[in-house]
């Protein structure tokens, strides 16, 4: 399809080699199994396969036609035009990783703007050029306390209040190192905005202790006892954060968190159902050489003129093989480019703006929904951001089906993972939506639960 | 010249982007976590486009030119791959949103794990990995996971030939496996004495990538995985290379167990200066249940009026979820769309087009390179990047000489088995105009490496910086815009 051999070519280039067809090349594979014949639909032109995306497509509900509350990782967030259209110069997305730093000062500079913007946002000395979403960085991060002790701490402790997907992937990550236990997240620990029960399971055989903030429920809770705490037993401590968040609140490098992680989607980067996203890792100065994954430095070249490059690379795959403690050979480029112009777009104001849009939206929601008879908020005295949860009177399977017919979302239902939280919901609003979608949620409650 | 970066380019004060104001009457933040100060950018929208665009064009790209990057085939992204991501349909979908308003992306992603496992040869497919080296870590998991539950906890020992990607030690090492490499023989196969003398009931399998880096086809494939099988361990398949293979051969017809394929190599997506990749892990029957968590199947069967209805299903001992939600799906998407163009002769012709490529390059170039490996090469070949005449010139400064001439430099120092490698890997997309270009300016570099190789030392030229300090770059280590002090403060 896009070969662009002419039969001329071919029959040039055949002889040069010095074989008759093109199937000679190939006579050194198992003979009983070449060219098989491929059980796939007939070939399709870009004219008859944009027609079959286009239906394909629009099969789907998507947040554009419903009102969607849906939150627990992924945020609906408006993006500035010009995001997209500057992500989709070839100059950036056909290129590959900026191994030569002499023709890819491009991709180089703004990973380095990158990693300047996630330092000053979480308050942290150091960021990578990105992990592969806020899951695997929160998984790194525990690979890498885990090499920071050299594996003579064996405890790491998950808040259940951290993203139950960030808690599966962890596990996933860490279960070739049978001599680590991955704990803290059970029942009976529970969920509670003192983190007595948890903070109490820090022992000096804790290696890292990773919080949520704001936590999976949407609570801001001040986590600076529970970082003296785990450094009073030389633990460090990875605090996973949204990013829009953080225009308003303390960030966590201000008060001593030792790694910083979270997911990037919100800084300008689609739903597109999942993926891919952005995990952004950042550290404070003590833990620079023990970072995983790329790094871009500044340095000058031969004529002492300014120039960015990979940098820390002795400690990557390619050079340490087996001796590395991390595999990651890519960063989210691409994702990261998204996060980069849409924070500098935005910048100080227009971040702040969309930042505090969330905030009171999501206040507005919370109270509206609180004023339907039988609907309260639970955690209600603990501040949130623009996650909150609701325990409703009905069951919530059938709440939500009631409410798919006025085609709203209405948020993500937590007994899946938590069953202490029955019939609760977790409710996500952005800047964009509008108030009157808010009001018709609490008119559609009022009318799917009293009829 | 030096472009400023965003901070050196922001006016406090200047605004970007507006939004609404509040149609809610406002509540107060919380007390005790008012943020003080955002350190961000003051720009205007042009100026943020200005900078970027500038950017942009102090990179090389696939769009730019000719870029014979060995192991990484940088091939031609078609356009409508991102037109096709971006349907609203597609990028507007919540990953939570209930399985029946998502029937259309369940739908894709079915028909993509169907399609790779017939391109392939394989009996299953997950679409979660977000990179080959997730993939591969999902497929050394799945092994570790296949010889514990058959009560063979001693089996860890990998074997994984000199040849090899690095990533593929440092995988296995992530996992607890013990890593044994394997030399290679003379003609660039694995050497089958060696890898005889390391079976035992200790091994729980070999790493394969074949085609192998230096582009060859192992002459004994199916010895290698019958000895492999025989001792109880199962064949891992690196399919960074499937790119010579698409219908000209399955991976799963000749036994191996376990392949991941790269997206954004085979299959056209972009390769984003960096990312995201996207791995899909094909398996044959023996790992099906250990596929990681959330599989695209079919839950009801269709009729004659009714779609089936898709979602997802849970293989019962699964190693578990390697991320949030389902993957890479915006890469799917243009994969899909690829396939789609191709179907069955169309896959063959990118591959025989991606040898035919690699061959001629290979031809033209081995009388004025040393090719240390004289035989049929597949989509890719390693030269020597040496003369033992002119012992001061490099690999390192031929790569760097090419610049000049508008190429990118071909892959180079590894396999780290060929002396100054130079791996080159041309795509099935390049013309022969391009090829011949190419060889042209190589034999050139050559004359030049004896007449001036001063030239070739101080390259590249042109570029919009020259050779840069990386040493310096180690050692003072200024990775952000600001000092690290004023961080501290």
């Amino acid at each position: 399809m896009f070969t662009p051999h002419t039969p001329q070519d071919v029959e040039v280039m055949l002889k040069t080699i010095g074989v008759e067809k093109i199937e000679d090349l190939f006579d050194k594979l198992p003979e009983d199994f070449r060219f098989p014949d491929l059980k796939l639909p007939p070939q399709q032109t870009e004219m008859e396969i944009a027609a079959d995306l286009d239906e394909i497509s629009s099969s789907n509900g998507s947040t554009k036609e419903l009102i969607s509350f849906l939150g627990a990782g992924a945020y609906d967030h408006y993006t500035p035009a010009a995001v997209d259209n500057l992500l989709q110069r070839g100059e950036f997305y056909t290129a590959y990783t900026p191994y030569q730093p002499e023709i890819s000062q491009g991709t180089l500079q703004a990973i380095f703007e990158y990693q300047s913007m996630i330092g000053q946002l979480t308050g942290m000395s150091v960021s990578n050029a990105s992990h592969y979403d806020g899951a695997t960085a929160c998984a790194e991060a525990v690979i890498m306390a885990y090499h920071h002790f050299r594996g003579k701490r064996h405890k790491v402790l998950l808040s259940r209040a951290l993203n139950p997907q960030y808690r599966q992937v962890v596990r996933t990550y860490m279960q070739g190192n049978p001599d680590l236990t991955i704990t803290g997240d059970e029942q009976a620990v529970g969920i509670d905005a003192d983190l007595k029960n948890f903070t109490a399971l820090i022992d000096n055989d804790t290696a890292v202790v990773i919080v949520q903030y704001p936590d999976f429920f949407g609570r801001v809770i001040n986590y600076k006892p529970l970082i003296e705490a785990a450094h009073a037993q030389g633990a460090l401590v990875a605090v996973a954060v949204n990013p829009t968040a953080l225009a308003l609140l303390t960030p966590p490098g201000e008060i001593g968190a030792d790694i910083v992680v979270g997911e990037g989607q919100p800084l300008g980067i689609p739903l597109s159902y999942g993926g891919p996203y952005l995990g952004f890792f950042a550290v404070n100065e003590e833990l620079i050489r023990k970072i995983s994954g790329r790094l871009v430095g500044q340095t000058t070249d031969v004529q002492g003129q300014l120039a960015y490059v990979l940098t820390l690379t002795a400690r990557e795959q390619h050079i340490r093989r087996e001796k590395a403690t991390s595999n990651i050979c890519s960063n989210q480029g691409l994702m990261m480019l998204a996060s980069t112009i849409y924070l500098t777009l935005l910048g100080k104001q227009g971040f702040k703006q969309v930042a505090n849009l969330c905030y009171q939206k999501a206040h507005y929601a919370a109270s509206q929904i609180n004023a339907v008879t039988g609907y309260s908020q639970v955690f209600s005295e603990t501040p949130f951001f623009h996650e909150f949860v609701i325990k409703a009177p009905v069951n919530t399977e059938h709440l939500l089906l009631d409410l798919r017919g006025y085609d709203i979302l209405g948020g993500y239902d937590l007994s899946h993972d938590y069953p202490e939280l029955k019939n609760c919901l977790l409710i996500a609003v952005t800047e964009k939506m509008p108030r009157e979608n808010i009001d018709f949620l609490h008119d559609t409650l009022l009318e799917v639960t009293h009829d | 010249m030096t472009e400023p970066t965003v901070y050196e380019l922001s006016s406090p004060g200047r605004v970007g982007f507006k939004f609404p104001e509040p149609d809610v009457e406002e509540v107060a933040l919380p007390i005790g976590f008012e943020r003080e100060d955002l350190p961000l950018p003051e720009m205007s929208e042009l100026e943020v486009v200005r900078h970027f665009t500038r950017l942009s064009q102090k990179n090389y790209a696939i769009d730019l030119g000719f870029y014979p990057l060995g192991s990484c085939t940088m091939k031609y992204n078609p356009k409508i791959n991102e037109v096709a991501a971006r349907l609203p349909g597609f990028a507007y979908t919540h990953p939570l949103q209930p399985e029946e308003s998502v029937q259309g992306n369940l739908y894709l992603m079915y028909t993509l794990q169907e399609w790779l496992k017939e391109i392939g040869g394989f009996a299953g497919v997950t679409l979660m990995p977000a990179a080959g080296a997730q993939g591969e870590f999902t497929g050394a998991l799945m092994i570790r996971k296949y010889h514990l539950d058959h009560g063979q906890p001693q089996r860890k020992r990998i074997l994984i030939p000199d040849s090899a990607h690095g990533t593929n030690p440092a995988t296995s090492a992530m996992i607890g496996l013990e890593v044994v490499p394997l030399p290679s023989d003379e003609r660039g196969n694995i050497d089958l004495e060696a890898l005889k003398l390391l079976v035992d009931d200790r091994l729980a399998g070999l790493m394969l990538t074949n085609p192998n880096t230096l582009g060859l086809f192992d002459e004994n494939v199916q010895e290698v995985i019958r000895v492999v099988h025989e001792a109880g361990g199962l064949v891992y398949g690196d399919g960074a290379n499937m790119n010579a293979l698409l219908g000209v051969l399955r991976p799963g017809d000749i036994g191996i167990d376990v392949l991941h394929y790269n997206l954004h190599k085979t299959f056209s997506t972009p390769h984003g200066g960096g990312g995201p990749g996207s791995g899909p892990v094909a398996v044959n029957e023996k790992l099906l249940p250990y596929l990681p968590d959330c599989v695209v199947t079919i839950v009801e069967p269709g009729d004659d009026e009714n779609p089936p209805l898709f979602g997802f299903y849970h293989p019962e001992k699964s190693i578990g979820r390697l991320k949030s939600f389902y993957g890479h799906f915006g890469v799917m998407v243009r994969a899909y769309a690829y396939i789609a163009m191709h179907s069955g002769a169309g896959l063959r012709d990118i591959a025989e087009k991606a040898v035919l490529n690699a061959n001629y390059l290979m031809h033209k170039l081995k009388e004025t390179y040393t090719l240390p490996y004289d035989r049929t090469c597949m989509h890719e070949f390693v030269l020597e990047g040496f003369w033992k005449d002119i012992p001061d010139v490099h690999a390192f400064d031929i790569a760097k000489r090419l610049m000049d001439f508008d190429f990118h430099p071909p892959t180079n120092y590894f396999p780290l088995i060929v002396k100054e490698a130079l791996m080159i890997e041309p795509t099935e997309t390049e013309t022969l105009e391009t090829l011949d270009r190419f060889v042209d300016v190589m034999i050139q570099i050559a004359e030049e490496a004896r007449t001036n190789p001063q030239l070739l030392h101080d390259a590249p030229h042109n570029t919009p910086v020259r050779r840069a300090d990386e040493l310096k770059a180690a050692k003072e280590l200024v990775v952000c815009c600001y000092p690290l002090e004023e961080l501290q403060k």
